[in-house]
C-alpha cells in the first residue's frame, strides 16, 4: 500500500571521525545503526525517540535515500529506495529555506526542480501556501518570518510533490516553548488534510506521545529498536490529552526505556556522535 | 531573527520592524564627502600659490577644471575616453565569462585547486606592465590586445571571489536540495549561484577598478589611442599639463563609474538577506 513503509533488518556505519590532533585512525567504523527493522502503515504516525547519539536522524535520512545502508533495505509502498525519492517529503530540523529567495519560490522549490510548468506551480504553491496558513506571506523573504512560519513553509515545500511519506527530523527543536505546541497541533491539522504517513524524529517525550500512534524507541549506539510502545489515544488529539491518565502512561513507558539507555550509553558515544552529526 | 516573535507583529508582506537608530545630531553623508573634497582643493590651491609651482608642474584646481570642461566641450577628450570605455567593457565580458566557470571550477574540486592554483598565482605575481607590451606583440595595438589586458587583470580577483563564494555554500541547504532531487546543473542554478553572488560581486568591484588600471597600462604599452595615449600626448608633443590632470581626472571619474555600477547592480541582484 502506498504510504506504508518497511525498514528490513538496516545497517549503516561511518567512518570514525579524525580525533583532535586530526589522525584518522585506519579502518575504524562508528555503528550508527544496527539490525533495525519495523512498518510503519499506511496513515500512520510515528516518532522516533532514543538517546543523544542513537543514529535517529541517521535512519530517517536512509528511509529518505539521502544516505545508502551497508546493511538491509527500505521499502516505501512495496518498491525499495534507491536514491532520493519523489515519495518522500523531508522536514529537516532548521528550515532551511533559500534566504535570497520568496516564501512562494521556497515553497515551490521542488516543483521547479521536478519542472513542473509555471501554470501549475503558481496553483500548487497557492494550495500550500493556504495549508500551512501563509497565504499572505507568498512575496516575504525568511527573514522577514518567525521561526514557526519559517518551519511552516518547510513543512509546505516537503508536501509540494504531494509525497506519500513525510519524514520530520526534530522539526520542533529550533522552536520556542509556545511555538511548538502549536505547531504540534497545525502539523496533526496538516496530516488529516492531506494523506501521509509521518515518521518523526523527536527529543520531547510530551510531543511524541501527542502526535505518534506509535513510539518506536531506539537503543544508544549502534541504535537499535528496543520497543514499539502504541500510544492508543484517541483522535483528533487535544495537548490536554498528554496530562491524562493513559497519556502519563505511556510517557512513563517511554522515561523507562530512555533512562535502561542511558545506563549504558557512555560520555564518549555522545561526544562522538555530536561531531557526526554537527553538520546536519 | 527572534524565533519567540509573535506572527501577528510581522508586518504583512513588508519589511520587518526595525528599530530606528540612536539618532544624534550628524550632518548627511553626502554632505560630509563634499566638505572633504572642498578641503582637498584649498589645500591643493594653497600649495600652488605658496609654493609658486608654475602650471606646466602643478596647475591651480580652477585651471584643471577649466580645461577638464573645455575638453570635453571641444571634443578633446571624448575619443579617447570612448576607446578606454570599449577596452574595458570588452576586456570584462572576457574576463569575467573566464572568471565565473573557473572560479567555479576551483570552488567545487581540490584536484582542480591543487592542480591549477600555481600557474593562476604565478599569473598574478607576474606584473601586468611587464606582460602587457608581450600581448601588444601577440594582439596588436587594437581594441582585442587592450581588452586582453583588462580580462587578465580583472581575471585573478573575480575567480577568487568565486572560489571563495561557491565553497561559502551552506552544505545544509545542498542537502535541502538533494532531497528534492536536484540535478548537478540545477544545484549549480538554483544554489550554487545565488549563494555565491554577493562574493562574486564583491570580486567584481575589485575586478573593475583594476580594469580601468589595466586598460590605461595596456594603452601606455602601446596604442593609438585611449586616455593612456591621451596621458603621454599631453605630457609629451602637447605639453598641456593642465590636459593631463584633466585626463587623470577621466579616468578617476571613469573608475568610480564603474565602481558604482557594480554596487547597484549588487543591490539588483543581491537585495536584501539575512
Amino acid at each position: 500500500m502506498s504510504g506504508s513503509i518497511r525498514v528490513a533488518r538496516l545497517g549503516k556505519r561511518f567512518r570514525a571521525p579524525a580525533d583532535s590532533t586530526g589522525a584518522v585512525t585506519a579502518g575504524t567504523t562508528l555503528r550508527a545503526l544496527d539490525d533495525v527493522t519495523f512498518e510503519v502503515g499506511a496513515r500512520e504516525v510515528v516518532a522516533v525517540v532514543g538517546p543523544n547519539g542513537c543514529g535517529k536522524s541517521t535512519l530517517l535520512r536512509l528511509i529518505a535515500g539521502l544516505l545508502t545502508p551497508d546493511e538491509g533495505t527500505v521499502d516505501l509502498g512495496g518498491r525499495p529506495v534507491t536514491g532520493p525519492d519523489p515519495r518522500v517529503g523531508f522536514v529537516f530540523q532548521e528550515p532551511r529555506l533559500l534566504p535570497w529567495a520568496s516564501i512562494r519560490d521556497n515553497v515551490g522549490f521542488p516543483l521547479r526542480l521536478a519542472d513542473r510548468p509555471e501554470v501549475e506551480r503558481q496553483a500548487r504553491v497557492a494550495q500550500l501556501l493556504a495549508l500551512v496558513d501563509l497565504s499572505g506571506f507568498a512575496n516575504a523573504r525568511p527573514h522577514q518570518l518567525s521561526g514557526g512560519m519559517r518551519q511552516r513553509a518547510a513543512i509546505a515545500r516537503a508536501l509540494a510533490l504531494e509525497p506519500s511519506v513525510l519524514l520530520l527530523d526534530e522539526p520542533f527543536s529550533s522552536l520556542d516553548a509556545l511555538t511548538r505546541e502549536r505547531f504540534g497541533l497545525e502539523l496533526l491539522g496538516i496530516w488529516e488534510r492531506t494523506a501521509t504517513t509521518i515518521v518523526l524524529v523527536t527529543h520531547s517525550i510530551p510531543e511524541a506521545v501527542f502526535l505518534a500512534d506509535r513510539v518506536l524507541m531506539l537503543s544508544p549506539r549502534p541504535g537499535h529498536v528496543v520497543a514499539d510502545i502504541p500510544v492508543g489515544l484517541p483522535r483528533p488529539r487535544a495537548p490536554e490529552q498528554v496530562d491524562t491518565p493513559a497519556g502519563n502512561a505511556v510517557a512513563l513507558q517511554i522515561r523507562h526505556w530512555l533512562a535502561d539507555g542511558a545506563e549504558t550509553s557512555a560520555a564518549v558515544h555522545l561526544e562522538a556522535e555530536r561531531r557526526e552529526h554537527s553538520d546536519g | 531573527m527572534n524565533t519567540a516573535m509573535d506572527e501577528r507583529e510581522v508586518a504583512v508582506g513588508g519589511v520587518a520592524p526595525r528599530r530606528p537608530l540612536p539618532s544624534r545630531r550628524r550632518l548627511p553623508g553626502w554632505l560630509l564627502a563634499l566638505g572633504g573634497v572642498a578641503v582637498l582643493l584649498v589645500a591643493w590651491k594653497v600649495l600652488v600659490v605658496v609654493a609658486g609651482y608654475p602650471t606646466f608642474v602643478l596647475p591651480a584646481p580652477e585651471v584643471v577644471a577649466a580645461r577638464f570642461v573645455r575638453a570635453w566641450a571641444d571634443g578633446t577628450i571624448e575619443p579617447y575616453a570612448a576607446a578606454t570605455i570599449e577596452e574595458i567593457a570588452v576586456g570584462l565580458v572576457i574576463g569575467v565569462g573566464a572568471a565565473l566557470p573557473l572560479g567555479a571550477l576551483l570552488g567545487r574540486s581540490r584536484l582542480a585547486e591543487q592542480v591549477l592554483a600555481p600557474y593562476f598565482v604565478a599569473a598574478q605575481a607576474t606584473p601586468i606592465l611587464a606582460v602587457a607590451p608581450l600581448i601588444a606583440l601577440w594582439f596588436g595595438t587594437g581594441l582585442l590586445s587592450m581588452a586582453a589586458i583588462c580580462a587578465v587583470v580583472l581575471f585573478f580577483p573575480v575567480t577568487v571571489a568565486t572560489m571563495i563564494g561557491v565553497r561559502s555554500v551552506d552544505p545544509r541547504l545542498v542537502e535541502m536540495a538533494a532531497v528534492f532531487r536536484a540535478t548537478p546543473r540545477q544545484r549549480l542554478l538554483w544554489v550554487d549561484v545565488p549563494a555565491a553572488l554577493p562574493a562574486i560581486m564583491g570580486g567584481l568591484r575589485v575586478g573593475v577598478t583594476l580594469a580601468v588600471v589595466g586598460a590605461i597600462v595596456g594603452e601606455w604599452a602601446g596604442a593609438n589611442t585611449g586616455l593612456g595615449v591621451l596621458i603621454n600626448l599631453a605630457r609629451g608633443s602637447l605639453f598641456d599639463t593642465p590636459l593631463l590632470f584633466a585626463t587623470l581626472l577621466t579616468i578617476a571619474l571613469l573608475g568610480i563609474g564603474l565602481y558604482l555600477l557594480v554596487v547597484l547592480a549588487e543591490r539588483r541582484l543581491v537585495g536584501t538577506r539575512t
